[in-house]
């Protein structure tokens, strides 16, 4: 995308009054996509265990701001990413599909952890088996809880399929993008799973 | 047998037979010898009963630990259908006591609430009326407690499936009826607050309805239940050993030491016996995960009222203490370490170098911390003097652990009935009066430094080489070497695979300092592979019980700092 100046035929070395002049040839997708997938804003929806594996996540030792996306947000009206971190209940599913539902559009959905992705080893009575029940999710990432390396590596997975200009898992939002952009969307197929 | 017949019983339940043969339960009380004294009581006597051992002098049984219900479906040699097991402890003897109350009513089980005598039974029966469907006539507020509003059926009875779910809609969603209605106070009209159940200060997921008159609480009600991922029911339908994973889920701040708690139970029922270097290790990781514990404990506390650095200090020692859990067992924060007759496997090689290493490193980040806070002037004006609880509040609401002894009363499962080699070792009980937030903290920051006191003399003792697993293949795996080799180790393998432990027929209550307070785990066996009922007492759960008293009259601020101080962790709270 970025590219060096090369100097032109014409070139006069003595007008040149400071240094080579950088250019950047790109279509505004990929420059807009390239800047959204460096700046996620996470909302942590954390619940159980693996809210506490995402704690070290953005502490000091693995330290999620070297890829940009650190800026936790506990308003859904301030995040486009979403990380479902931990069990998710029948009681609590509601709250999930309202907070999901607030979050302004582009949004992308994390779902972290066995018991997020399928409920987990809790097939049980209370427990929902798996997110994607409620919401449309991006990234898969599995552990019981993920380690950090995962999660990250569930993160870089979602940065590049946001890059690749990829449409979210969301629905609505695939559709009103592609009504703007004046082709239709893709057919949702399976989505990605890391592991 | 009556309590008002003599027969030869053990000393402890000598006792309290003594104790009771002369009053007007002498006659009407059946005693048991278990192994905790075990009083069978009708629901009728029940709140005679309750008020006689909480008032009576020589009884003295002021702590409400644990309500447990039973559905005795499928075990045999029981009377009824249904059975309202309750621990109880005597802080001034520290001693514990289980009475059953029976309820013959199979179709309508009934018994008196006893939420006027230990205020710490109301949630308890609660969710006893929620998983049960137990009523108790003369409760204040009996609605479900853990399971959500649209749920049919109770779902820890025998005949529920495990799988059964019920759709939750945001409709079914309720506030408590009393949030629905407004309230004058003076010439204005309060206002009526919800926090969560997702707000980054309710650390999991807590749903707090408070009413307002203008910066004032004057009522509260907390809800939980979002994390009720119905560990009862799901150790019910696993064996012995594959309940430890479920377990570490519980208390995942420091999962090892729920692990711990819940092998000695199937341990004790065995009568197998642990290698004194498996227990050591035992006891040193514990340790270890209990200054985690308090590490993420002060430090989200701290971040709550706006001191974020400290939180970076405090996960340091945590990031360290995961490498050593890594490199025994290969897991971070859900250890699965321990294994019903010893653990998982030996530790590594340089599992002393590293716990020293650890010993050396932590306390400087104890005391960095230590300079930073708890001298500022914000910390103390925010922890000072807030949520305060009093000595005798503290024991009537239940509490156990640091919340206990912060409130002036020490209390501690480690010294009290000292298991493993707790008595072995030099350490000290902190203990603070005030009851406040700040006497919390305190006490926490303390416990810390006499964990790793316990520890440096727990490595002293720890012999280089040596067993960590009992060698009864009854219980534990033969080496994987013999599996391959000999007949007969097969066979215990293949059995304690297939089919579970079997552990002997009976009850048990096991009791160890968890590190929010007593963590105690009531089994029941029938003799099969895994347990026909295990209730966990989750120390946590009667701290957020009281949580809605305590913060009344202060602010929506000082309620937060409350909460961060109680140190609820949803999974073992919503279990």
């Amino acid at each position: 995308m970025f590219g060096k100046a090369q100097p032109l035929p014409n070139y006069d070395p003595k007008s040149d009054t400071g240094g080579v002049a950088d250019f950047l040839t790109t279509r505004l997708e990929t420059m807009v996509s390239w800047a959204r997938s460096n700046s996620l804003w996470p909302l942590p929806f954390a619940t159980a265990c693996c809210g506490i594996e995402f704690m070290s996540v953005v502490s000091s030792h693995y330290d999620l701001s070297r890829f940009g996306a650190e800026v936790v947000r506990f308003s859904p009206r301030q995040a486009d990413l979403l990380i479902v971190a931990g069990t998710i209940t029948d009681k609590l599913a509601p709250v999930l599909r309202r907070v999901y539902d607030q979050m302004p559009e582009p949004k992308w959905v994390i779902s972290m952890g066995v018991c997020a992705s399928s409920g987990g080893f809790y097939r049980a009575y209370h427990v929902t088996q798996g997110i994607d029940e409620i919401i449309p999710v991006d990234v898969y990432v599995p552990g019981c809880p993920p380690t950090p390396e995962e999660l990250m590596y569930g993160i870089f997975a979602l940065q590049k399929k946001i890059r690749s200009g990829e449409k979210s898992r969301d629905s609505r939002s695939a559709r009103a993008a592609g009504a703007t952009a004046g082709v239709t969307a893709a057919p949702p197929g399976q989505p990605e799973r890391v592991s | 047998m009556t309590v008002a017949e003599i027969a030869t019983l053990s000393a402890p339940a000598e006792k309290v037979r003594s104790r009771l043969a002369g009053t007007a339960f002498g006659s009407r009380v059946e005693i048991r010898d278990l192994d905790l004294p075990t009083l069978e009581v009708s629901p009728a006597d029940w709140p005679g009963l309750a008020r006689h051992l909480r008032d009576d002098p020589q009884s003295g049984f002021d702590l409400f630990l644990d309500l447990a219900g039973v559905d005795n479906l499928k075990r045999r040699g029981t009377t009824t259908r249904f059975e309202a097991v309750v621990h109880l402890l005597a802080l001034s003897r520290t001693e514990h006591l289980r009475v059953k109350v029976l309820l013959p009513d199979a179709e309508s089980p009934k018994l008196p609430s006893v939420a006027d005598i230990w205020p710490a039974a109301n949630w308890f029966e609660r969710e006893a009326y929620d998983l049960f469907g137990f009523d108790f006539p003369g409760h204040p507020n009996l609605r479900r407690l853990l399971c959500h509003d649209a749920f049919v059926g109770h779902a820890l009875r025998k005949d529920y499936a495990p799988g059964q779910r019920w759709f939750c809609a945001e409709e079914d969603m309720r506030m408590p009826a009393w949030a629905m209605q407004p309230e004058e106070a003076g010439h204005f009209e309060t206002q009526t607050l919800s926090v969560g159940p997702s707000h980054p200060a309710t650390h999991g997921i807590i749903h707090l309805v408070a009413r307002l008159d203008a910066e004032k609480i004057i009522r509260a009600e907390t809800q939980i239940g979002y994390l009720h991922r119905c560990f009862e029911k799901m150790s019910e339908t696993h064996t012995w050993n594959q309940v430890i994973p479920f377990t570490d889920r519980l208390n995942y701040v420091s999962a090892m030491i729920n692990g711990v708690g819940f092998v000695r139970v199937v341990e004790k029922m065995l009568g197998v016996e642990i290698p004194d270097r498996g227990v050591l290790v035992r006891t040193i990781l514990s340790e270890f995960s209990r200054i985690m514990d308090h590490c993420v404990c002060i430090g989200a506390n701290l971040v709550d009222i706006g001191a974020l650095t400290n939180f970076w200090y405090l996960y340091q020692p945590r990031e360290g203490i995961y490498g050593l859990l890594e490199a025994c067992c290969g897991a971070r924060l859900t250890v699965s370490y321990v294994r019903v007759g010893g653990l998982a496997i030996d530790v590594p090689d340089d599992f002393v170098a590293r716990c020293q290493a650890l010993l050396e490193s932590i306390p400087k980040f104890l005391d960095d911390v230590d300079r930073l806070v708890t001298n500022n002037r914000i910390v103390r004006n925010r922890l000072q003097g807030t949520g305060v609880v009093s000595r005798e509040q503290a024991i009537a609401w239940g509490m156990t652990g640091p919340m206990l002894r912060s409130s002036g009363v020490p209390y501690d499962v480690r010294r009290a009935h000292p298991y493993d080699f707790y008595d072995r070792f030099d350490w000290d009980v902190p203990v603070a009066q005030d009851g406040d937030n700040f006497a919390r903290y305190l006490v926490r920051m303390e416990e810390m430094r006499q964990s790793l006191k316990i520890i440096r003399q727990a490595l002293e003792i720890f012999p280089e080489k040596g067993p960590v697993n009992s060698s009864d293949w009854h219980v534990t795996l033969p080496p994987k070497d013999a599996v391959y080799h000999d007949m007969e180790s097969l066979i215990y393998h293949f059995k304690l695979i297939m089919e579970g432990i079997r552990v002997p027929a009976g009850e048990r209550y096991e009791w160890i300092e968890g590190a929010n307070g007593e963590l105690g785990f009531y089994a029941i066996s029938t003799g099969g592979g895994g347990p026909y009922r295990l209730k966990v007492r989750p120390p946590c759960f009667p701290n957020m019980a009281a949580f809605e008293k305590i913060i009344v009259g202060g602010t929506i601020s000082d309620a937060i700092a409350t909460l961060g101080m109680l140190n609820i962790i949803a999974g073992e709270l919503d279990r």
